[in-house]
């Protein structure tokens, strides 16, 4: 017990001797965190429109004023003909062109019937879509205003509510977990770069060579970052309730209980890589590999349903994914222990089977 | 000349040796692109939803049906109770309930207003409003069916065209910021690893020493890893061009010099960090918190610069990815040439000229 105290107590000593990585530890996950909840947004507003109005007629007019007046478009300049329009989504001036042709009006009240051309820049697929329908949605409010007569269908209709989170508020969503990705990142890094420096610079043998106990320096190295990781996600939660009124409607206790047993997981993966590699560098781009892999595939960002069958079957082992997870079922829909039960069962596993094959994979001597 | 030869020599040998990073480095490329283009989406298919089916009758039958088979949805469980519902958005089972009203056929029949009811998990509200327009839509599809009405006597058609990328696939946006990602940490982490890694084991004096100009030491220094993250490009550009039929439109030669520049400013960064840092795991935490982070979320990578805030929008600017991955899809994907490009070439020039002045400032030829 009293060895693993000096131990400790050296440790932290290293950490908080040096001051860029105690800011690196507090001060720039809370930074990220406040740029990040900022950033991650998939609200598409402020689409970039260019109107092509060949018509001039007061019904040409009157549709680019509902495309003017509403808040997903930005009517950022009126362009002469087609091919300026498709050089401005070129420039980039414009996301999509809005071209009305010659005889919109004359056509619509003759023939009944009458066309709108519109061009979208489809690169990002998610945007264009979004743009197309927010236009039609437009296009088609201006349909009903324009019918003679208004004949209500009767019958059939739907009506909707959301729950957990009325508002729509986006950061609701993302910060928490946000939370997740920053608690990880330090979490496996420091871990994992910790044991591999002594190797590098060569003080793990000294370490060897004394009467430590294998057990006695794994917990020694794990514990100052299972608790700096800890202290952290009290801080970003902290940062999220105060600045972005993240709802806590479940228990703390789960959040961080759960966060334990997360931690665990992390400190082990790092621990892995750190037995398994020579030089910083090398864990480095390891712990790296699979952490981009972790996330990408966590939910955080592009939903798991979205994911091919094979791809949701791999996210079952990726324990970033379980956190993100209970995170927000815990935090914004007050989850108990018994409704995450399959959740903290299965990184309990990973818990035990991690540190597991770290430890046995761990020698005092080479 | 000769003696720069010999540290590149060294430099190589010493990247050949380090196996485990080399195949992390030609392994990330690899599995990031398939896994952008396979697995990763951000369409919405195959949202569990749960039924509270009150009505048991032909109507509510058919409108789960066609839930279903618009691949949108899947079918979870059907429900007895609301709380129920409540009950499995909080094991995070499902993402929707429908709930069909018990008098739904007596009503329609009679031609009175009914209403389906959809409730949506909007903890993810993109997620949330999405299905509950695919849901609505579904309904009133299915209402138009049921009573046809004549078509409007007025009425505006909308004629639709999807440029550069008429299928909405997402492996075409991934891919530029894929690659950008790769370069910035193939050049800037690994050449700033590099060098504070010599001074931390001591070895840079030893170059120092040597009759070796400064600059010629770091010249011999990167060398290598342009090499390195040039192969790398035309790993992605080839993966993507063969297996996700991703166009290269514009000239190819454009791309490739364009793609050298940003090489070179990413190294100009990297050296840069490694001139203020004097350990390898600040390097690297700067290279993380500094470089990595705000390259993926500020770049307009996965999220859309024009939706974040005026300050953020502000700080992209002076981020160099943001300006190499519009330069990418412009060449790619909509087929400019130079004259569309320039700007933004000349934004990561200056970009590159202010790393290399700053660098050469900081540069200590006495470490300690």
């Amino acid at each position: 017990m009293k060895t693993i105290l000096f131990l400790l107590r050296k440790e932290f000593l290293q950490i908080f001797r040096n001051r860029v990585i105690v800011a690196m530890i507090f001060v720039m996950p809370i930074i990220q965190l406040l740029i990040l909840a900022n950033a991650a947004d998939y609200e598409v507003r402020n689409l970039k429109l260019q109107v092509i109005d060949q018509d001039h007629s007061s019904w040409s007019r009157q549709l680019v004023g509902h495309f003017s007046a509403s808040p997903y478009f930005d009517l950022t300049g009126r362009v002469a003909s087609a091919k300026k329009g498709i050089t401005a989504i070129e420039a980039d001036e414009a996301d999509l062109v809005l071209q009305i042709p010659p005889g919109f009006e004359r056509k619509l009240l003759r023939e009944g019937t009458t066309q709108v051309h519109l061009n979208i820049n489809a690169i990002n697929g998610v945007k264009a879509g979004l743009a197309s329908s927010y236009a039609q949605a437009i296009i088609g409010d201006f349909n009903r205003e324009i019918m003679p007569v208004v004949n209500s269908p009767q019958g059939l209709s739907s009506t909707f509510r959301y729950w957990y989170n009325p508002d729509m508020d986006y950061y609701t969503f993302m910060v928490p977990g946000i939370l997740v990705l920053l608690v990880t990142l330090v979490g496996m890094f420091l871990s994992g770069l910790n044991i591999v420096k002594e190797k590098e610079i060569g003080t793990i043998e000294q370490i060897n060579v004394s009467p430590i106990r294998k057990h006695q320096f794994i917990i020694g190295k794990l514990l100052p970052f299972w608790l700096i990781a800890q202290v952290e996600l009290a801080l970003g939660l902290l940062v999220g309730w105060l600045v972005f009124d993240i709802p806590i409607v479940g228990s703390l206790w789960i959040v961080f209980g759960f966060s334990s047993i997360y931690l665990l997981v992390v400190l082990g993966m790092g621990l892995l890589v750190s037995t398994i590699t020579d030089t910083q560098q090398q864990a480095m781009f390891i712990s790296w590999f699979f952490l981009v892999i972790f996330i990408l595939m966590s939910g955080l960002f592009t939903p798991i349903e979205s994911m091919p069958e094979w791809a949701q079957q791999i996210t079952r082992f990726n324990p970033v994914a379980y956190f993100v997870d209970v995170v927000r079922l815990v935090l914004l829909k007050g989850s108990s222990w018994w409704d995450i039960r399959s959740q903290w069962i299965a990184l309990s596993i990973f818990a035990v089977v991690i540190n597991g094959a770290a430890i046995l994979n761990y020698r005092k001597t080479d | 000349m000769r003696a720069l030869r010999n540290i590149i020599q060294k430099e190589i040998w010493h990247i050949l040796r380090d196996r485990r990073t080399l195949l992390i480095l030609f392994g990330m490329p690899i599995a990031q692109i398939l896994l952008f283009g396979f697995a990763i989406t951000n369409e919405i298919k195959g949202a569990d939803i749960a039924v509270l089916d009150r009505a048991q009758d032909i109507h509510s039958q058919a409108i789960t049906e066609r839930l279903v088979a618009s691949g949108y949805f899947s079918m979870q469980t059907t429900v007895r109770s609301e709380a129920e519902i409540e009950q499995l958005f909080r094991t995070g089972k499902i993402k929707m309930g429908v709930i069909y009203p018990s008098d739904l056929s007596t009503l329609l029949e009679n031609h009175q207003p009914v209403d389906v009811q959809f409730i949506a998990d909007a903890t993810d509200p993109n997620t949330a409003t999405t299905l509950v327009n695919y849901g609505r839509a579904i309904v009133g599809d299915y209402q138009r069916e049921l009573a046809p009405l004549t078509r409007p006597p007025r009425y505006i058609q909308t004629e639709l065209r999807m440029l550069y990328n008429q299928e909405l696939e997402s492996v075409f946006l991934f891919v530029p910021g894929v690659m950008t990602i790769i370069l910035m940490l193939v050049s800037a982490m690994m050449t700033s690893i590099a060098l504070t890694r010599e001074k931390e084991l001591g070895t840079m004096e030893v170059l120092l020493v040597s009759p070796l100009r400064p600059p010629l030491i770091i010249l011999g220094k990167v060398v290598p890893y342009v090499v390195l993250s040039m192969i790398n490009t035309l790993l992605i550009l080839g993966l993507s061009v063969w297996v996700f039929d991703m166009p290269i439109r514009g000239s190819f030669a454009l791309l490739f010099a364009e793609s050298l520049l940003f090489v070179i400013t990413a190294l100009s960064l990297g050296i840069l960090i490694s001139t203020r840092t004097s350990s390898q795991q600040v390097a690297m935490m700067m290279s993380l918190m500094v470089l990595m982070l705000p390259t993926i979320l500020l770049s307009g990578f996965i999220f859309p610069i024009e939706s974040m805030p005026r300050p953020l929008q502000i700080i992209s600017h002076i981020i160099p990815a943001k300006w190499f991955i519009l330069i990418i899809k412009d060449i790619m994907l909509k087929g400019v040439g130079w004259s569309f490009v320039w700007q933004e070439t000349l934004i990561l020039v200056g970009m590159t000229t202010l790393f290399i002045g700053l660098s050469i400032r900081n540069f200590n030829i006495r470490l300690s």
